[in-house]
């Protein structure tokens, strides 16, 4: 069974539905904290939302140079999986395992409500059983969820395929307000070039059990349950 | 040697600033329309020893670039006085 890591810092606060719907995929998940230098034999490491260290400074600066995050950076170095949710995605950019950096929302407000995405990238460990461009609706809950990059960064994740999730542009006619804080590029998820990190702002771990109706997460979860941590694989290449 | 060290952490230029906006709309609102380009960043101080001038405005850079400043979206400016 897969084994995953949930990582819990001062001031998370998704870690249970992580944990929760990691279990719910079928793997052998279990909680490490910030102080442990070991992941315990992790195959995935999964970083939730919510709030660590206060968000002093900038949120995911000081969780960055945590014990477990040294851990965290050979694992992914070593090829394995990482998401980043919300907070763990502001991590993963603090930590410089994904590029870019979030902002304040441009509305200024902290936003807490559904949005819809598309799932621009399926060769990532984490969302390889959504089907192509398949459109979700999924939580977001967060202040700092502005994606910015310098342009070349942008130009260079557009050119790779590397945007996992996008808002719905409004001009699709989503009901729902398009792109929630102003992120460049409608950008709502990004990986890395070998889509085995992936950092994303909608909460997908709030929308996965089969009770809440149609849930449009759970696949995050289930997709990562059915990675296979050997040989190395080939999710290198794009689908788009 | 003891240095007084002033850290001043700005938005990148061109970037947008949404605090900075709503605090100009808030002067305009007050009757200050001539207030304009509002920008918004954090200072920090903090206290170094090192042999040297020099040497601790080096010691506060790399402090600068590793945590107290975000390079894709902050510039920094260091004023060094002996404490």
């Amino acid at each position: 069974m897969l084994k995953v890591a949930v990582v819990r810092f001062p001031g998370s606060n998704c870690d249970f539905d992580t944990l929760h719907a990691a279990e719910r995929a079928g793997t052998d998940a279990y909680f490490v904290w910030h102080r442990d230098a070991q992941l315990q034999g992790a195959d995935v490491v999964l970083l939730p939302g919510g709030f660590s260290y206060g968000d002093y400074l900038r949120s995911g600066a000081i969780a960055r140079f945590s014990p477990v995050m040294q851990a965290v950076q050979r694992h992914a170095a070593d090829g394995g999986p990482v998401l980043g949710i919300c907070n763990g995605f502001q991590i993963l950019c603090e930590a410089h395992l994904l590029p870019g950096a979030l902002m304040r929302n441009a509305g200024l407000t902290f936003v807490s409500k559904p949005v819809d995405v598309v799932v621009e990238r399926t060769a990532t460990v984490f969302t390889s059983g959504y089907a192509a461009d398949a459109r979700l609706r999924l939580p977001v809950a967060h202040g700092d969820g502005r994606f910015a990059a310098a342009d070349d960064t942008l130009r260079m994740l557009e050119a790779e395929g590397r945007v996992v999730l996008r808002y719905v542009p409004a001009t699709e006619g989503s009901p729902l307000q398009p792109n929630p804080n102003g992120s460049a590029n409608h950008i709502a998820g990004i990986c890395n070039a070998a889509g085995t990190v992936v950092g994303i702002m909608p909460h997908p771990e709030r929308i996965s059990d089969p009770t809440q109706g149609l849930p449009d997460g759970l696949e995050f979860f289930t997709s990562m349950a059915a990675w296979q941590p050997r040989p190395s694989s080939t999710l290198s290449t794009p689908n788009r | 040697m003891s240095f007084r060290v002033h850290v001043r952490v700005m938005p990148r230029t061109g970037l947008l600033d949404p605090q900075g906006q709503a605090v100009e709309h808030a002067l305009a609102a007050l009757g200050f329309p001539e207030a304009g380009d509002v920008r918004i960043g954090r200072a920090i101080e903090l206290e170094v020893s090192a042999p040297s001038r020099a040497d601790a405005e080096a010691r506060v850079r790399q402090m600068c670039d590793k945590l107290l400043a975000n390079p894709v979206t902050e510039d920094y400016l260091l004023q060094v006085e002996e404490a």
